[in-house]
């Protein structure tokens, strides 16, 4: 047992040893130390996470602290660990993605001066994410949860000297505050309630406190505990309205995109929701909530994808549509199905982001499809790996993706939640625009006319950050020049590519019977029995195979392929049809265009309102109020008053003897009916 | 014998401040800095036998030292601490360590007054947090208002008068109001000064309520609570590096301090009845103040009002009578201490070197100076309450605690989240991140030396206490539950 918990130490603590290293000493050990430190961290943590897989499946978990944080009014709070086969599930899925942008990033980051600042904060990052899997109770949930925040942060604002940048970081910061808001609301409403911070022992006690209202409000607590704490899941997991920091956070160099907006950060809200189902079990309010929310950002955030321009842009739609599914997964109890699909997303999601970045590196740092076409001969991995993690994407069947997207789809039509229906349309008409949106990214920057090279670069791709400084670490702004053609990225760049594409296409044929059909999950993920929407898919179930075979006949895959063939239409056989299709729709656009109008409405109505509410209550409250009328008024009531006491004391005899005479006659006045009684008595 | 650690922490800084003043002539600056510094290091070993030799499991006063002092009033020279005052006089002389070498080369007019005036103060401060004789508490509280008042119109800014006398007459005035009731109570306990007699003296609820607002006009301001809180901001403004640090991490204190030891006890079902009032106004201040420092363009005015919302925080717990609340009230005072501490030390760097407090006069400092950036960033982090640093432990316990005890006074409480985010981190951005715009931030040179070192040294206390803040909650436990057992049970 002991040396098992050494093990587990070592899965988050090598990552944090990398990321202390090459940050501290970054100048001394130099950029290949610090990547050599750093990777050898987190191929340990891998390594250790294997081991511990390998562990669980044996059946052995484990549910201990590691030491006492604090205590207080009863409570005790710890920091340990509960492993077990979910965590050991996220532990792999974010070593795994982790080492790959480890080893990606050496060719990426080549020329950037902040080389080993930025291996330290993918290691702490690491670090941090690991933290929160294997937390086994709510504060180091939350500590893991800020943290991975905080260095998804620093990693967005990594180019500081770009206004867009520190724009996006902060602003990514915020939106999430707003999330942990209700997220730190959810964990007082469970230390007030299960007295009681450890998962086990919440879990336990969450039967009895059904029926429990929340006082002063009047809400079940239930509901009000599982809505406060898939508030905060919505903030890290990107989910309408609190999604707006997603698309800006590209901001960010793309091997965090990948690593930190793609593959594990954004799905920390996933594996939360996973990890609390026998709470959010005990709400329906809840759960339809989660299930509208969630399809709702898995439709209209995928629409978004089809107008982007920018390539990792269109990625980011895709991975906000993405987490939508996964949210509706959530709601209909289909836990297994969110971190069965929150798995293939990654790797297949990650792919998709690093060859995007390859693209970017082949184009000189343009990031704009319009000026690429025909790159699949220039750039052949990319190509064929892009066109792999694009089928996945889909939900091609045999590829990983088709596995998870189906079981999601599936479950959503048997569920029995106010919303199913609404979110059954979401997720079939979103099968659809993700095949529109995926391949209309994908013939643009493949294949067609070779658009590169026009020498009129830089300007149209920038159109929406303009005027950005060319600072010397500013890796951005650059292009092909006229004549130069793209070309393939290095070994380092395309290995974790290829490495990627493996499970992208392989990993949901292996891992769908155990993980969503079989008890992989059993005693983890409870589903009370009213909730199975997976019960239909298990008992139709013959294989991983016969799903596949299957699935080429049913609905989503036309729609998919539909997707696929009008992009074609579109964007290589009839260049032409989307212009003049967008003239015919241009409120539509428009409405794209502005991304809903989410950006405008929380810089007026948030952002301004916060500044001019702080400054009305500055210069109203503070100054003209408490120190004009308050504070300085008292001092001026106290000038008056000895004011007027100075006129009384003028020093003229007359005046003396006026007040003198007024003071008699006032006395005589007041004592005279005593001074009469007192006569008349004697 | 036993050594009388209280005493020394008090007399040894006092002490080594009235010679620091013989060191006053100009060529003997360096002197004086060596002795003050020296000095301070002393005053602060003394307190660390104050921790180790604590019995966490008791919630008496330990290292008591009893001595006659004015015979003809029965005021006694009358010293100890508990677990609610130790963690403080620890912090007080740790600061002034911070202090001094913060000064260095920064104060070059009347050094070793600077000096005196600063080591005098911290005296002072240990004998406020160790008097256990009501009119020996209230001579330190006056006699430390000197040093500050001084510390403001002397090495301060160009509106320094005017703010050292707000700063003087508004802290004075509450004071004058706890005198009187001193004098009362003094009276009611048949010509008794100390507080354990007060703490057992049975009031009815009428005399209660006038000497909790008697109090409350004293220590309210001291905190400060809001509406009496804008003389906070303008004193900061003009006050030195040094005097912003100490006023923050330890003066603020005072007033929260006397709640616990004044207040609540003496008064147990007055806080009660008030309670309701105290909450309302605290909760004013985390919110509206919060909103304040949003839109402030000065650095100082930022963090000055950021201190006031979150010491808002600090008077939310005590008035919830919950452990959690109380503790965690306990707990941001003392991370408050360190973080604030810091936050004026960093923006002093900065306004040593640009001789600006304007936010838009800076923007790509991070370009010149990395590691000013780096250790900024974590103290900045620990002022939005980022879990892993000091400032997250005290919120979490007072939003917990606050949760527990009504929702929506939770739900307030938890927009700092929010609001601390907003106001440290736009401010940040605006300083450090971006291109450099100005020349002279170009030129700007890293911190040095001695700069890294009190710095870091901040830096691990806060990272420290994040991490494990479990041996400063320990130690408060049992006073804590004994304080709140006495308040609970009342005195009608």
């Amino acid at each position: 047992m002991r040396s098992m918990l050494n093990l587990y130490l070592l899965v988050p603590l090598a990552p944090l040893a990398g990321a202390l290293l090459a940050g501290l000493c970054g100048k001394l050990i130099g950029r290949r130390g610090a990547h050599v430190v750093t990777i050898l961290g987190v191929a340990i943590s891998l390594l250790a996470s294997l081991v511990v897989f390998q562990d669980v499946r044996a059946g052995n978990t484990f549910d201990g602290a590691l030491y006492t944080w604090a205590t207080s009014g009863g409570l005790r709070f710890e920091v340990g660990f509960l492993i077990d086969s979910l965590t050991s599930t996220m532990m792999l899925v974010v070593t795994s993605v982790s080492l790959m942008v480890h080893i990606y990033t050496i060719g990426y980051m080549a020329e950037d001066p902040g080389y080993q600042r930025f291996f330290s904060y993918i290691s702490l990052f690491t670090f941090s994410m690991l933290m929160l899997v294997m937390s086994n109770n709510f504060l180091q949930l939350f500590f893991g949860w800020e943290a991975v925040g905080l260095v998804s942060y620093l990693l967005i604002g990594f180019w500081y000297t770009r206004p867009t940048a520190i724009y996006a970081n902060l602003k990514a910061f915020l939106v999430n505050r707003v999330g942990d808001f209700g997220f730190l609301l959810g964990i007082g409403l469970i230390a007030a309630f299960a007295g009681t911070l450890n998962y086990g022992e919440v879990f336990a006690r969450a039967p009895d406190l059904v029926d429990l209202v929340v006082p002063a409000t009047g809400w079940p607590l239930m509901t009000a505990v599982c809505i406060c704490l898939f508030i905060g899941a919505m903030g890290k997991s990107a989910q309408v309205p609190l999604h707006v920091w997603l698309p800006d956070s590209m901001e960010g160099p793309t091997p965090i995109s990948a690593l930190i907006h793609a593959a594990t950060m954004v799905t920390a809200g996933i594996f939360m929701v996973s990890r609390m189902s026998p709470l959010f079990e005990l709400s329906d309010a809840a759960l339809s909530f989660v299930l509208v929310i969630g399809a709702t950002t898995a439709l209209f955030m995928g629409f978004l994808g089809i107008v982007q321009n920018d390539i990792k842009r269109v990625v980011a739609y895709s991975t906000l549509s993405q987490l939508g599914y996964m949210t509706v997964a959530l709601g209909v109890s289909a836990y297994s199905a969110a971190v069965f699909h929150l798995m293939t997303h990654a790797f297949f999601k990650a792919l998709l982001f690093l060859a995007a970045g390859s693209v970017i590196i082949g184009m000189h740092h343009d990031q704009d499809m319009r000026n690429m076409g025909g790159l699949r001969k220039y750039m052949p991995v990319t190509w064929i790996t892009s066109l792999l993690g694009s089928l996945a994407l889909i939900g091609m069947p045999f590829f990983a993706g088709f596995y998870s997207k189906d079981a999601i789809i599936e479950a959503v039509r048997h569920s029995q939640l106010p919303g199913a229906g609404y979110a059954a349309f979401c997720v079939l008409a979103g099968v659809f625009v993700t095949a529109f949106y995926s391949f209309r990214m994908y013939f643009l920057v493949f294949h067609g006319e070779e658009r590169f090279g026009h020498g009129a670069h830089g300007h149209t791709a920038h159109a929406g950050h303009a005027d950005e400084d060319h600072g010397a670490d500013d890796a951005h702004s650059h292009g092909l020049a006229p004549g130069q053609k793209p070309h393939e990225s290095p070994w380092v760049v395309t290995l974790p590519l290829v490495l990627l594409a493996i499970p992208s296409v392989v990993i949901g044929f292996f891992t769908i019977e155990p993980m969503l059909l079989g008890d992989w999950f059993a005693g983890v993920i409870s589903v009370a029995e009213h909730h199975d929407s997976l019960a239909e898919l298990r008992e139709t179930f013959h294989g991983a195979l016969g799903m596949a075979v299957h699935g080429l006949m049913t609905l989503p895959f036309w729609l998919a392929i539909g997707g696929v063939l009008t992009a074609w239409v579109f964007y290589l056989k009839l260049p032409h049809l989307p212009a003049r299709i967008e003239a015919h729709l241009m409120p539509v656009r428009r409405l794209l265009d502005n991304k809903y109008y989410f950006d405008r409405f929380n810089e007026i109505v948030f952002a301004g309102g916060a500044r001019l509410l702080g400054r009305g209550l500055w210069k109203g409250g503070d100054q003209m109020l408490i120190d004009g009328v308050l504070v300085n008024g008292s001092a001026r009531a106290v000038g008056w008053i000895s004011r007027l006491s100075r006129g009384v004391q003028s020093g003229l005899i007359y005046q003396y003897a006026f007040w003198i005479i007024i003071g008699v006659v006032l006395l005589l006045g007041l004592w005279w009916p005593i001074l009469r009684e007192g006569a008349l008595a004697r | 014998m036993t050594i009388p650690f209280l005493s020394l922490s008090i007399w040894i800084p006092i002490f080594g401040g009235l010679l620091t003043l013989c060191a006053s002539k100009e060529r003997q600056a360096n002197l004086a800095r060596v002795l003050g510094l020296l000095f301070a290091i002393a005053g602060f070993l003394v307190t660390i036998p104050l921790y180790t030799g604590f019995d966490t499991g008791s919630s008496a006063m330990q290292f008591v030292e009893f001595r006659q002092w004015i015979v003809y009033f029965n005021a006694h020279y009358s010293l100890g601490v508990d677990g609610i005052s130790m963690p403080f006089v620890i912090l007080n002389s740790f600061i002034t360590v911070i202090v001094i070498l913060a000064c260095w080369e920064v104060v070059q007019v009347k050094v070793a007054q600077y000096i005196a005036a600063f080591l005098i103060m911290s005296g002072l401060m240990n004998g406020i947090f160790s008097a256990q004789d009501g009119l020996l508490f209230y001579v330190f509280f006056e006699a430390s208002l000197i040093p500050l008042y001084l510390a403001i119109g002397i090495w301060g800014g160009p509106n320094r008068v005017y703010a050292a006398l707000k700063f003087f007459l508004y802290t004075l005035l509450g004071s004058l109001l706890m005198l009187v009731a001193f004098i009362y109570l003094y009276l009611e306990s048949r010509g008794s000064f100390e507080l354990a007699d007060w703490h057992a003296l049975r009031l009815g609820l009428q005399s209660q309520s006038w000497i909790f607002w008697a109090f409350l006009a004293s220590f309210a301001v001291k905190v400060p609570m809001w509406p009496v809180h804008t003389w906070l901001p303008d004193a900061h403004v003009e006050a030195p590096t040094g005097g912003s640090v100490v006023l923050a991490a330890i003066a603020l204190k005072l007033g929260a301090y006397g709640f616990l030891r004044f207040s609540l006890p003496i008064a147990p079902d007055a806080s009660q009845y008030f309670a309701p009032l105290m909450i309302a106004l605290s909760l004013i201040a985390v919110i509206y103040i919060g909103f304040v420092a949003i839109v402030q363009a000065d650095m100082k005015k930022l963090v000055a009002y950021s201190s006031i919302s979150h010491m808002g925080f600090v008077t939310l717990g005590f008035f919830m009578f919950n452990p959690l609340g109380v503790e965690g009230a306990l707990v941001q005072m003392i991370s408050h201490g360190f973080v604030s501490a810091a936050m004026f030390l960093c923006i002093g760097v900065l306004y040593d070197r640009m001789h600006s407090r304007q936010i838009a006069d800076y923007g790509g400092v991070v370009n010149v100076m990395p590691r000013f950036a780096a250790l900024y960033m974590l103290f900045a982090m620990a002022n939005a309450g980022l879990p892993a640093t000091s400032g997250f432990v005290g919120e979490f316990m007072v939003i917990l605690g606050a949760v527990q005890f009504n929702f929506w006074v939770g739900f307030a409480a938890a927009t700092t989240l929010i609001l601390g985010a907003s106001y440290t981190l736009w401010m940040y951005k605006r300083v450090i991140f971006g291109a450099i715009t100005n020349p002279h931030v170009a030129e700007l040179q890293d911190i040095n030396g001695r700069e890294t070192l009190f710095l870091v040294v901040l830096a691990l206390c806060v990272l420290g206490m994040g991490i494990y803040p479990f041996p400063v909650t320990e130690v408060m436990h049992a006073s804590v539950a004994d304080l709140l057992a006495h308040v609970a049970a009342g005195k009608l």
